[in-house]
């Protein structure tokens, strides 16, 4: 059994130098962060730049070449087979394709982790999963099989099938893929207002702006297996690191709304010195 | 051949790491019973019209090859029991089977693992080998030989059916055939023959699609190539049994 403490505060992920190469070439490179817990950690970066790599290496699916994860202070490499699966069992997974089961309806795969991990009697399961499916704003959808239902309602399948056990962390590998921005806005509020709910380490893997402006408490931003960047959707938009200003701001219209906003930030606090300079 | 060898080691360990502890009886006995029905009431259609014709066929074939007044008529129906019990029936059905079963456990294990749904079990926790293969690998083995004692029942029915209509023999001589010369040891064979085409058609299919590296394109190509793999390793194995235990 894994000591888990029962204190919800030290309840995060650390990572600490790893490492990760597939033959020759090096995916990760000595990358450090710490996920904290009831917030949105956000890994964001350009294709290949290793956010899927990171986020595979943290939920256990491949094996770090080196360095360690930490789970509540538990190294991930240290904990045996028996271990693992109970660490898992409180991890939920929204997968980029949402990666439901064809042949099972929405109601089958969101009960199908309380079948396999739960004693409860149906009836007790039917509560739960009608009860999730009320939390991601999804009703009558029990006896849809995934073919039927759109990619928001994939999605949202998938955020309840994540937390239909209570997990202590959730991860989002590309929560907005192939979604309109509206879709993708409500994806992000509900990923944001579970992980303050249910104060639980959330991790987002994402290359969509408008998300790591909406939810974006801690950023990671990864450059060719590298961590360059590290803050909050607050610090993002002054950052002076060139490399994550050409990620964020990658259209001309970005560029242009980036410095009229700057123009209006620098207007405001001018007109605020002149109002102090008048009041003295 | 060193990829040979790589690959082969992996096959062992799919095997190795498929028994584990479930993580819910139930819900293995309930995936067991699922696969049993798809793999047996999935491919009964198939294997009763193929058994029926390749025992008619047979009667037909043999009737023609027999020409000796010398050579009394219920041989044919002794030769075709035989043919279908030692031959046809276990490993034609089996190849048949290798296509039908094959195909559909490499493309739905390859369709779980190019969607990401073989991930999303892991991520619950779930030994994936354990839940996904080794229900169809029992499945097989169970059911398999079940087909196969079907097919050699139906196969010898419609050897006579074939034999009485075109009235080559009459049912009597048939039935008189069938009887001479019995051996059981024939059954043992042929069921030794089903356990064994069974465990080969579901473990190595099972391997292609669990390790599909890809898009819907290599899901196709790993069918292929379980079908391709299984019925080789068939023939190869038809041969050693038949050296070995005839």
């Amino acid at each position: 059994m894994i000591a888990y403490k029962n204190d919800r505060s030290l309840k995060m992920i650390e990572v600490k130098d790893i490492r990760k190469g597939f033959g020759d070439k090096i995916v990760i490179q000595d990358v450090s962060a710490i996920m904290q817990t009831g917030k949105c950690n956000l890994i964001i970066g350009t294709s290949g730049s290793g956010k899927t790599v990171l986020m595979k290496c943290l939920v256990g699916l491949f094996e770090p070449d080196s360095g360690e994860i930490y789970y509540d202070g538990q190294p991930l490499s240290e904990m045996n087979d028996e271990q693992r699966k109970e660490l898992r069992q409180q991890i939920g997974m929204l997968f980029q394709g949402s990666a439901l089961f064809d042949s099972m309806t929405v109601e089958q795969n969101i009960m199908f982790p309380l079948d396999m991990f739960t004693k409860k009697n149906y009836a007790e399961k039917l509560k739960r999963v009608n009860e999730v499916l009320d939390r991601v704003n999804l009703k009558d959808a029990n006896q849809k099989f995934p073919a039927e239902i759109s990619g928001g309602m994939k999605k949202r399948v998938g955020i309840a099938r994540a937390i239909v056990l209570n997990p202590k962390y959730l991860f989002c590998d590309e929560p907005n893929s192939g979604l309109d921005p509206q879709t993708s806005l409500l994806i992000d509020k509900l990923i944001k207002e579970i992980t303050i709910e249910y104060n639980i380490t959330t991790v987002v893997n994402t290359h969509d702006m408008n998300s790591v402006m909406e939810t974006g408490d801690n950023i990671i931003y990864m450059y060719q297996g590298l961590k360059e960047w590290e803050g909050s959707n607050k610090e993002i938009i002054f950052s002076k690191n060139q490399r994550l200003n050409d990620f964020i701001f990658a259209s001309d219209f970005l560029k242009d709304a980036k410095d009229m906003r700057m123009l209006e930030m620098k207007g405001k606090i001018d007109n605020n010195r002149n109002m102090d300079e008048q009041l003295k | 051949m060193m990829k040979l060898f790589t690959e082969f080691g992996r096959y062992l360990l799919m095997l190795k790491g498929m028994f584990s502890r479930p993580e819910n009886g139930k819900m293995y006995w309930k995936e067991f019973m699922h696969q049993c029905s798809e793999i047996g009431i999935g491919s009964l259609g198939i294997v009763v019209i193929i058994s029926v014709f390749m025992g008619a066929v047979s009667t037909l074939q043999t009737a023609y090859q027999l020409v000796s007044p010398f050579i009394p008529l219920s041989t044919i129906a002794q030769i075709v029991r035989d043919t279908v019990i030692l031959e046809f029936s276990p490993t034609l059905v089996c190849i048949v089977l290798a296509g039908v079963v094959g195909s559909k456990i490499a493309s739905e294990l390859g369709n779980m693992r190019v969607s990401e749904q073989i991930d999303a079990l892991e991520i619950m926790g779930i030994n994936t080998k354990t839940y996904l293969i080794l229900p169809k690998l029992l499945a097989s083995i169970v059911v398999i030989p079940m087909l196969v004692v079907i097919s050699a029942v139906l196969g010898i029915w419609g050897g006579r059916l074939a034999g009485t209509l075109t009235g080559i023999l009459s049912g009597a001589t048939f039935d008189k055939g069938l009887h001479q010369f019995f051996k059981p040891y024939n059954v043992f064979f042929a069921l030794a023959k089903a356990y064994t085409f069974a465990f080969i058609i579901s473990s190595i299919s099972a391997y292609h699609g669990y390790y599909v590296k890809g898009g819907a394109l290599e899901i196709g190509r790993a069918s292929t190539k379980s079908v391709v793999v299984s019925c080789v390793l068939v023939l190869f194995a038809d041969y050693l049994l038949a050296a070995l235990l005839l």
